[in-house]
């Protein structure tokens, strides 16, 4: 049986990979991107705890998989409005590249 | 058993994410973003959370990603033309990232719980979906409604965002 550990290591790092996603890429499209596998990383180690914490009937823990649920619905409408928003952005300016867009730059 | 399809997952999961930050065409990112979420999905399900796994197929493999991808295809990005690295940068970020596993390592080798194993359940086979369900018209029934209405607020947002002028 994996343990508990195990399911948080791999969750931590799919946390850093989408951070180095977010960090490292300059097309908005994959920084989107990277933002997703971070909410994946923090939906997976819920997953993991309303497994370990088993209620008093011997059930997993469903409020954290109601969470999660709510999780991915809110993370379903960030994609949409976030794309809409690089559509608008690439209609404005013909890039999505971020080093591109530097009218607010101080 | 578990352990195999455990590590397998999750060597299949963070490789298939590692290939979305490298891979210079965005296509390439997004097909192996959906690799990552099924590869994610029959994580859930080796911890018999099977509503969960379903939902995240239907809807990050399914609807998200053909989102991107639609995206992706009607905004016609070429591959990435290679331009000057700001070494400075790259070196900072690559700093922050190490920096976060180290702390992330300390913190779950720290935590008293991280060394056990799942507690087994009473039973097998438990309905999943109606288990959530009843939780969720029950207990959480009024941010359910909130969603509802989150939902029907981005749907007007992303119809007035993508009008053809934004006056």
């Amino acid at each position: 049986m994996p343990l508990l550990g195990d399911y948080l290591i791999v969750s931590g790092f799919l946390f850093a990979i989408g951070l180095a996603g977010v960090l490292l890429r300059r097309n908005l499209l994959i920084i989107f991107m990277g933002l997703e596998l971070m909410l994946n990383a923090a939906n997976l180690s819920l997953v993991a705890f309303a497994r370990h914490g088993v209620t008093a009937f011997g059930a997993p823990d469903y409020n954290a998989q109601v969470l999660v649920f709510f999780i991915i619905t809110v993370a379903a409408a960030e994609v949409a409005v976030g794309l809409a928003i690089i559509v608008a952005l690439y209609r404005l300016r013909q890039t999505t590249h971020v080093e591109d867009l530097n009218r607010m730059k101080f | 058993m578990l352990i195999i399809q455990f590590w397998v997952l999750s060597v299949l999961m963070l490789g298939s994410a590692v290939c979305v930050v490298v891979f210079r065409n965005a296509v390439n990112s997004a097909m192996s973003l959906v690799l990552s979420f099924l590869a994610l999905s029959g994580l859930y399900v080796t911890l018999d959370a099977f509503f969960i796994g379903i939902i995240q197929v239907l809807v990050y493999a399914g609807a998200v990603m053909v989102l991107f991808l639609f995206i992706i295809m009607l905004l016609d990005l070429k591959v990435e033309a290679r331009r000057t690295l700001n070494l400075a940068a790259v070196f900072g970020g690559l700093a922050v990232l190490a920096g976060f596993v180290f702390l992330i390592g300390q913190i779950v080798l720290s935590f008293p719980a991280s060394g056990e194993s799942f507690p087994a359940l009473a039973r097998t086979g438990y309905s999943d979906v109606s288990e959530v369900g009843v939780a969720l018209f029950g207990n959480f029934n009024l941010p359910f409604q909130v969603i509802g209405v989150l939902l029907l607020v981005s749907t007007i947002g992303v119809v007035i965002l993508s009008r053809r002028s934004l006056r």
